[in-house]
């Protein structure tokens, strides 16, 4: 066992569908170590999200089914806590951050409301209790955190009056409710343009620093890996190929299916040839 | 020489209208664009979401009506020509979502016909086509009796190359044809697209919000904001020296990986908020602590 914050060992994962059974996580190990910044980069279907989500203790049983390993947090194994303990570690003690906020915030209720019924839940967990006006306090208080201008205003939008980098903050500022020592950011600003992105991005490693955070980044993007983590983790098929810390990956990568994924990206310095011609050179 | 495509002053205005439909002002999603492009060379168009990139690509294609402004192909004006055989045969586009722009229901041999019989020809020989243009995108002859849901994301692409090209096209707009596709994918489909305009002299309008993308494939880079191009010129002194400030926030904004690109991309202070506004570039140009006056109204 490893003292990280979170550590995963030798995790397998299988779905079952239509009688046909998929090994998705093939054995896979990493270390979250308290106010770490790491990265788990793949390609679509190497198994990022759901190493996520089985993490959080989101995957339904069936069709998926964990076929072998561990997963502790501070030295607890999640995959066999009673229940009731392990909810009330979700969104406390680790939280997470979607891709896509307009599917993960609810279009009829405010953003007051939303936070406000996350946090009371939350407390009522942990057995806390807040009255109405300390939880509204605490709901302006993150949003403050997340660098909204006018918090107030903010919490009395609907999600549909709020741009995409913004509601992508509202739930940034959501995963932080309970002051959580672990935030699990999945693709986040992946949906968002540029400027919007890097903005998300810097504003993610600030919070992180600031509040002393564990970061585990899930991204597609080796450029997210490199302005996001110090630590990566790359996942092909279901495998976890190469580890080590981020300036040496991109250094000198020692898998070949890494290698290749680098050679792929499109450099803004240019010489990055595409075609015959490109490849020969 | 005559350019392939020559924009000059093309604009656009959708109408904005309240609740009660009636007309309030307009939205000018394309703002007096001009821009021209060689036979054979590839034009990036770079911009954010919403800058008006699909807009232009779509009033190139006949799809939407100018307001005002002239598109010309070959140097003659396409007004009254768009929609026609001849125009189609000349101008194709390959969308983003591959998955949404082929029929679930047709193989893709079917898919591929679609656009051999509108422009006639003959039955015969769309067989021997089909296979043609499938070798053409490096797919096996035999994908014609697939159907869209046993293709992966980058053959699927492939095949809506393959389909752009049936009619033997003279330019070919591209837009964010990689942008759903995985990094490793992309290079492949980067590299059919740079051979096959090689081998076939295609020009190509290529629209990106990928600048290390673009950095790669286009000769001629403009950056559309908010619906005009604040700058344009060859790839290279685009991206090297950057003039507008809006191109210095773009490129600074780009995740790179390596300390070479990170030498290369301006420094400046990234915004909390949306797309900047023409006084918070001001403001960034002047040094000033950049303020955000969009995002939270
Ligand atoms: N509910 C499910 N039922 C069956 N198979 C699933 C399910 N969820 C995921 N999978 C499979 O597990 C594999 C890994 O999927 P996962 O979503 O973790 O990929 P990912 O790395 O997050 O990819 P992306 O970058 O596209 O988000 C895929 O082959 C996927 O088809
Ligand atoms: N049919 C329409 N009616 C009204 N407004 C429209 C219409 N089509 C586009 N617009 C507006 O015109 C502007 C430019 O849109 P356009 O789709 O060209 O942007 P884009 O650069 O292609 O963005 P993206 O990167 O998101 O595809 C936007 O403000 C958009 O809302
Ligand atoms: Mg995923
Ligand atoms: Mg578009």
């Amino acid at each position: 066992m490893s003292d990280a914050l979170l550590a995963v060992r030798n995790l397998s994962v299988q779905f079952t569908t239509y009688g046909q059974t998929n090994q998705v996580l093939k054995g896979v190990s990493l270390d979250v170590p308290a106010r770490s910044q790491i990265a788990l980069v793949g390609e679509s279907g190497s198994g990022k999200t759901v190493t996520m989500r089985a993490i959080m203790g989101l995957l339904r049983t069936p069709p998926a089914k964990v076929t072998s390993g561990e997963i502790f947090y501070d030295g607890h194994d999640l995959l066999t806590m009673p229940t009731k303990e392990r909810l009330k570690l979700r969104g406390t003690a680790m939280s997470m951050v979607f891709q896509d906020p307009m599917s993960s915030l609810n279009p009829v209720f405010t953003i007051a409301d939303q936070m406000g019924t996350i946090l009371k839940y939350a407390d009522r967990r942990l057995g806390r209790s807040r009255g109405n006006r300390e939880r509204m306090a605490r709901v302006h208080e993150v949003l403050g955190q997340v660098r909204m201008r006018d918090p107030e205003r903010v919490s009395r939008s609907y999600p549909i009056m709020l741009s995409g980098g913004m509601r992508q903050r509202v739930l940034i500022a959501m995963a932080l409710l309970s002051e959580p020592k672990l935030l699990i950011a999945d693709e986040p600003g992946t949906a968002l343009d540029v400027t919007t992105q890097a903005q998300i991005l810097k504003l993610l490693k600030d919070l992180v620093e600031e509040r002393g955070l564990a970061l585990l980044m899930i991204t597609h993007n080796l450029g997210v890996v490199r302005e996001t983590s110090n630590y990566v983790y790359v996942m092909n098929k279901g495998v976890v190929v190469e580890h080590r810390p981020t300036a040496d990956l991109f250094e000198a990568p020692r898998d070949d299916y890494t290698r290749a994924l680098i050679a792929a990206v499109p450099r803004l310095t240019g010489g990055t040839s595409f075609g015959k011609a490109g490849a020969a050179a | 020489m005559t350019n392939m495509l020559e924009i000059a002053g093309l604009t656009k205005l959708f109408p904005v209208r309240n609740r009660f439909g009636r007309k309030t002002g307009d939205v000018r999603a394309v703002d007096d664009v001009s821009f021209s492009i060689e036979k054979g060379k590839v034009y990036g168009l770079a911009g954010e979401s919403g800058s008006g990139k699909s807009t232009i690509a779509r009033m190139i294609m006949g799809l939407a009506k100018p307001t005002s402004g002239d598109i010309l192909l070959s140097g003659h004006s396409i007004t009254g020509e768009t929609g026609t055989r001849a125009y189609g045969r000349k101008v194709q586009m390959v969308f983003q979502n591959p998955g949404s722009s082929l029929n679930p229901r047709r193989t893709v041999g079917q898919s591929i016909a679609v656009p051999l019989a509108a422009h006639g020809t003959p039955l015969g020989e769309h067989k021997r086509r089909i296979a043609e243009l499938l070798e053409m995108v490096q797919l096996p002859t035999d994908f014609a009796l697939r159907y869209p849901h046993e293709l992966s994301g980058g053959q699927k692409q492939r095949v809506a190359i393959a389909r752009a090209l049936a009619v033997a096209p003279q330019l070919l707009i591209l837009d964010e044809p990689t942008s759903a596709l995985d990094v490793s994918v992309q290079a492949r489909v980067m590299d059919l697209l740079v051979d096959l305009g090689q081998q076939l002299g295609l020009t190509y309008l290529f629209i990106s919000h990928d600048l290390s993308l673009m950095r790669n494939f286009a000769d001629t880079v403009g950056v559309l904001y908010l619906g005009k191009i604040v700058e344009t010129g060859p790839t290279a002194s685009v991206f090297e020296a950057p003039q507008h400030d809006y191109t210095r926030l773009l490129l600074a904004s780009v995740p790179v990986i390596s300390a070479e690109e990170e030498a290369m991309r301006p420094k400046i202070p990234l915004i909390d908020g949306e797309i900047p506004t023409a006084e918070q570039l001001i403001a960034l140009r002047d040094g000033a602590t950049p303020v955000s006056q969009r995002t939270e109204t």
